[in-house]
């Protein structure tokens, strides 16, 4: 049985201030109430078995700005649940104080102001204090590291390293398990050559070889810990074969596989497991589902949706963490067991305040030591910024509005396809853009730039087919991350129509006429799924129009109109 | 930087469909099944008897990786005795170009009655399944198979 008691444990310092004060001064006020390292690793233990959990880091080694999303809507059952909630709904929800530092780190309107205050989060470094400190309060054989995975992909380091660079780090960060998405994207070989010399364990029950329907990597692990057998199942994105190039890892097939997952739960407790831990990369939404139906989960530790929440959301007797991206907070679980089962459990987002944290010396020296290849290189200013440039939230990111307009320019287009990832960082306005800076949100493994002409009606399929990816009811049938951006063109969306009848009145920006379906328009995009895509690489793209233009400004995107939320 | 133009043709549309955007809408416009076609299909078989729900376990992707080989799984609960065995599995896709995907038939000497295979489904589409037993009962079964171009995971 776990307890009801603490399911908010509100992080460090008591929020102090009235939630009523508005917007920018807000910056200010809260100037007052910086945690320190000791408030963020402030903790009432419980039980002997601590889990710290990570996910999506997507390679950033170092401490950045990352933005949460203003618009993060659920359809069906989930609609205006979390993580579904957005700025005062979600500070309103988890009780937190607007302005205060978690204000910053889980919300984004006010965002530039607080993050002049409160500075950037994250770094490998500063994760390794956190760690360390954890380790030496709770000791070793009772801390379980675990992360989520999209570990190996989303840096001009991880990229030009095949990944290394991020499991020489996470190996000395001692990660006893992982799963996976992004990695794939590394091609199956790499990632097989990566698994079988890591020191720490590559779980996914739900990833087959298509010949033979064996499993490809060992589905789970139990550890020791603390006197209790902790289970550790692993779970690969199910769409990884969709959302990214199939063509890397042509032998192997995803999928959910409830009854798989259902057989993994109760081997585990046959073999004597008191606890089990789904270590998902389903998305939350997903998981919320999935705990409902598959029986014997304790945890299930969510990923891919980059979603971070103060507290733990309860399915049946299952609970769901999420702990955000990109190096910006770190999990920490205690649990009780008792008569061989989790008896209690207790729960703290602990936000990596780069500022507040010390960095370890150890990892600081081996982040130095990686990226001192490429370091001149990622500092070289190609331009600055008046706008913030962020690309996290369902339909637009200025992230996005930039790459869409580098396209635009740079390959003589009509309209321009930018993929809704959600991971890269964010720059405030004032700040330089550099090649680290473009590569963060660039960097993957198909970068082509392609031009090529579509038919309205193409282009009205592409974002019907990626709407219901991200607004299928059943979250079961949702598929990848978010909107695909559009440059040079405007749309409605009304996400709570079926497959096929979501999309209307798009529109050609620049003559104001609609897009005809049976009319050819010049498009540019990039990350296409499909092999042999030509053109040039996508941060070549960025970097020639953001050379060109100097100064970057841009104005807020209204071109998607979006009801039915 | 040049700035050649792929023309898209129709049959290089579908291997590049460049952002992976487009394949599905640009296939050519072929005559699709539809609920009344595998209805007719059925009725041909089975006439207008009434169908049972339950028995059947019908295991399909809910998103197909790649709608050329989709793998479908199905299995129907029975003793398989003389007495009491299922005869006849019919699979049936409603937008596919014809509605029959499969048929197998079972005696009791087969144990159980499974079968797995791979199907090609040309559209996001249901999937049904039918069971007649060696008493002439029938069953039914049915799931939404989703074809998507996908390309934009997060």
């Amino acid at each position: 049985m776990i307890s009801k008691r603490e399911f908010l444990q509100a992080t460090g310092v008591a929020a102090v201030l009235a939630a009523s004060s508005g917007l920018g001064p807000l910056g200010r006020a809260a100037a007052q109430q910086k945690l320190s390292q000791a408030d963020i690793l402030r903790f009432d233990p419980l039980g002997t078995v601590t889990i710290l959990y990570l996910a999506d880091i997507h390679a950033q080694l170092m401490p950045l700005h990352f933005r949460e999303p203003s618009v993060n809507l659920g359809v069906g059952e989930v609609k205006g649940v979390p993580p579904h909630l957005t700025d005062a709904a979600f500070r309103d929800y988890f009780k937190v104080a607007a302005g205060s530092p978690e204000a910053f780190a889980l919300t984004s309107d006010d965002f530039v102001h607080l993050a002049r205050n409160y500075g950037r989060m994250g770094g490998l470094d500063r994760v390794a204090t956190l760690v360390k400190a954890v380790r030496a309060e709770r000791g070793d054989d009772k801390v379980l590291l675990l992360d989520g995975g999209d570990t190996w992909q989303g840096s001009w380091s991880a990229l030009q390293t095949k990944g290394q660079d991020m499991v020489d780090a996470m190996s000395a960060l001692k990660v006893d398990a992982m799963t996976s998405h992004w990695e794939f994207t590394l091609g199956a070989d790499r990632v097989k050559e990566i698994v079988d010399a890591a020191p720490f364990a590559f779980l996914a029950q739900n990833i087959r070889d298509k010949e033979w329907n064996e499993p490809v990597f060992p589905p789970r692990k139990i550890f020791e810990k603390g006197g209790a057998k902790i289970a550790v199942i692993g779970q690969a994105l199910p769409r990884t074969a969709i959302a990214n190039p199939r063509w890397m890892f042509p032998e192997w097939e995803f999928g959910i596989r409830e009854e798989d997952l259902q057989k993994q739960v109760d081997e585990a407790r046959a073999e004597g497991a008191s606890v089990v831990v789904l270590l998902s990369h389903d998305g939350f939404d997903v998981d919320r589902k999935l705990a409902s139906r598959v029986r014997g989960i304790d945890v299930i530790l969510t990923a891919h949706t980059h979603d971070a929440m103060p507290g733990l959301i309860r399915v049946g007797d299952t609970v769901l963490v999420a702990t955000g991206s990109h190096g910006k907070f770190v999990s920490r679980l205690d649990l009780a067991v008792k008569d061989g089962r989790l008896a209690d459990i207790r729960f703290k987002l602990m936000p990596v305040f780069a500022d507040a944290i010390a960095p370890d010396a150890e990892m600081a020296a081996l982040v130095t030591k990686l990226r001192q290849p490429y370091a001149a290189d990622l500092a070289e200013e190609i331009g600055r910024t008046d706008s913030l440039l962020y690309r996290r939230g369902n339909f637009n990111g200025t992230f996005d509005d930039l790459i869409c307009a580098a396209m635009m320019q740079q390959r003589d287009a009509e309209i321009t396809l930018s993929p809704g990832f959600r991971w890269g960082g964010s720059l405030l306005p004032g700040e330089p853009i550099t090649w680290e800076a473009i590569t963060n949100a660039t960097a993957i493994t198909y970068p082509n730039c392609y031009r090529m002409e579509m038919t309205g009606q193409q282009l009205k399929d592409v974002l019907e087919d990626v709407a219901d990816n991200i607004f299928h009811p059943d979250p079961y049938f949702q598929g990848g991350g978010d909107m695909v951006r559009v440059g040079g063109m405007g749309y409605a969306i009304d996400v709570a129509r079926p497959m096929g009848s979501r999309i209307s009145e798009m529109t050609h920006l620049k003559s104001g006429q609609p897009i005809e379906a049976g009319k050819s328009y010049v498009v540019s995009g990039w990350a296409s799924v499909n092999e042999s895509t030509q053109g040039p690489p996508i941060w070549d793209v960025v970097r020639d129009h953001v050379a060109a233009s100097g100064t970057i400004s841009l104005q807020p995107n209204t071109a998607v109109k979006v009801s039915g939320a | 930087m040049k700035n050649s133009l792929e023309r898209l043709s129709r049959r290089d549309s579908i291997k590049l469909a460049a952002a992976a955007f487009a394949a599905a809408a640009i296939a050519p416009r072929l005559a699709f099944a539809d609920e009344k076609a595998v209805a007719a299909e059925i009725k041909k078989l089975y006439g207008d008897k009434a169908m049972g729900q339950g028995r059947i376990k019908l295991d399909v992707p809910e998103i197909a990786e790649n709608g050329l080989v989709v793998p479908i799984g199905v299995e129907v609960e029975s003793p398989m005795t003389d007495a009491d065995y299922v005869k006849a599995v019919h699979v049936f896709a409603d937008g596919n170009p014809q509605p029959g995907v499969v048929s197998y038939q079972f005696t009791p000497a087969c144990g159980k009655a499974s079968a797995a295979t791979r199907m090609r489904l040309a559209q996001t589409q249901d999937v049904i399944c039918i069971a007649e037993m060696s008493n002439g009962d029938l069953f039914s079964a049915k799931a939404n198979v989703k074809v998507t171009i996908g390309g934009c995971g997060g």
